[in-house]
């Protein structure tokens, strides 16, 4: 039931988002608000930590010394953002084993993208270019959004993403003006990582369940369709520039709207792969159930630890 | 004999002040204070760093409870891994007609 005290602090919520003033974690506000937050920021956590599986599969395959220290780097990069989401999450009332269990049980979602398989070392490069591409497009939109910690994460992470790209981007390079193996590993790579990449924006505008109730609440600033157009625009002149085939036939600027037009996408197997049934699915939910398992000791040893040196204290104040 | 002392300070803490300027920023720290307790630090930081419009929020910490590293302890504790530049994107040289990356 809402009290004339709530309606009292909707009208001022109401105003700070009007008037493009952040929402703080003490502030009141609209609980759909902050179960909308928790949902959204918690996918965006959630992907970080399943986004290093993928690419953690050619950590120990990378081609050269130099390839493995880097996608090291950047599999840690991610680890720690994940970190940094799941901690401005938390700032909104909820405790991270709720926020664990809901991913292994299905309840929250991830990026669809990690649902696929990393098939060949050019797999490395069309992640680190495209999906870390698309990610970043997302990204800094959101480093506007009307939840200050979440804003303030993104910033920290958009500063951090830049080198990921580029590294992907350089794999690519090198592969495109490689032998003719090469650069149809290159080629296959971008193929397969293409469509997935721009289901990361999600469903169309006039199809997406939460984009209404977000984008009055400034939580999302720029709406799917025109985030995906805008990651289409910047990267089709980089898939030109590595000389490969381009993996949307029906890719063709647009003198008008002043932007690339495209095929549509197959929102089938979108929603089957959101919904649980994508190739890897399983095998991700799998892992990060068995990763966290075997952490175990570990939390336990912090906790046996912490509570020796607190017996101590004791003693001595005795 | 006992030494009369005109104000004993022995009982104030000292509490470190951070003031956030507008809504969306992190609080900064602007200095610090002694008070009796986390209240007071609260009035005297309001009466002393926040006369002129310099913020929206302030937060009051016991500098007791503050754990921080030490300066000279600097470069064992921190690591800047200056010898890993792979992991800035300017160590990547991008093609000139590629912008926007």
């Amino acid at each position: 039931m809402q009290t004339v005290n709530d309606a009292e602090e909707q009208l001022k919520f109401d105003q700070r988002i009007i008037d493009e003033q952040k929402i703080e974690p003490t502030d009141w506000m609209p609980d759909a608000y902050r179960q909308n937050l928790i949902r959204q920021m918690s996918q965006h956590a959630h992907s970080e930590v399943i986004g290093m599986q993928p690419e953690g599969n050619w950590i120990t395959r990378a081609p050269t010394l130099r390839r493995k220290a880097v996608l090291l780097s950047k599999v840690q990069d991610e680890a720690g953002h994940g970190l940094y989401l799941y901690s401005a999450t938390e700032s909104l009332g909820i405790t991270r084993s709720d926020l664990i269990e809901a991913l292994q049980s299905g309840t929250a979602k991830y990026a669809s993208i990690f649902n696929y398989p990393t098939l060949t070392w050019a797999d490395m490069g069309a992640i680190g270019w495209l999906v870390d591409g698309a990610a970043i497009v997302n990204q800094i939109s959101l480093q506007r959004t009307s939840y200050g910690p979440y804003a303030r994460a993104m910033v920290r992470i958009c500063k951090e993403e830049s080198f990921h790209q580029r590294q992907g981007y350089e794999i690519m390079t090198v592969l495109a003006k490689g032998s003719a193996e090469q650069k149809q590993m290159a080629q296959d790579a971008m193929n397969r990582n293409w469509w997935p990449s721009l289901m990361m924006f999600g469903p169309h505008d006039s199809d997406s369940a939460h984009s209404g109730k977000s984008m009055k609440w400034k939580i999302k600033r720029v709406s799917n369709d025109q985030l995906r157009q805008k990651f289409i625009d910047q990267t089709v002149p980089q898939i030109e520039e590595l000389g490969l085939d381009m993996p949307d036939p029906e890719l063709k600027w647009n003198e008008e709207r002043g932007s690339y037009d495209s095929g549509e996408i197959n929102w089938e197997e979108f929603y089957q792969v959101i919904n649980g049934s994508g190739p890897c699915n399983y095998q991700r939910i799998k892992h990060h159930k068995k990763a966290h398992k075997e952490g175990e000791w570990v939390r336990e040893a912090v906790r046996a630890y912490q509570e020796k040196q607190n017996a101590k204290k004791q003693t001595n104040v005795a | 004999m006992k030494k009369e002392k005109s104000i004993n300070q022995e009982h104030l803490s000292v509490y470190e002040v951070f003031i956030r300027s507008n809504r969306g920023l992190d609080h900064k720290h602007v200095g610090s204070l002694h008070a009796e307790s986390p209240e007071h630090a609260l009035m005297y930081a309001r009466d002393c760093y926040l006369r002129r419009s310099e913020g929206v929020s302030v937060w009051v910490v016991n500098a007791k409870d503050i754990t921080a590293s030490q300066e000279e302890d600097i470069a064992n504790f921190i690591d800047p891994m200056d010898d890993k530049p792979y992991r800035h994107a300017t160590h990547y040289v991008l093609p000139d007609n590629v912008t926007n990356m």
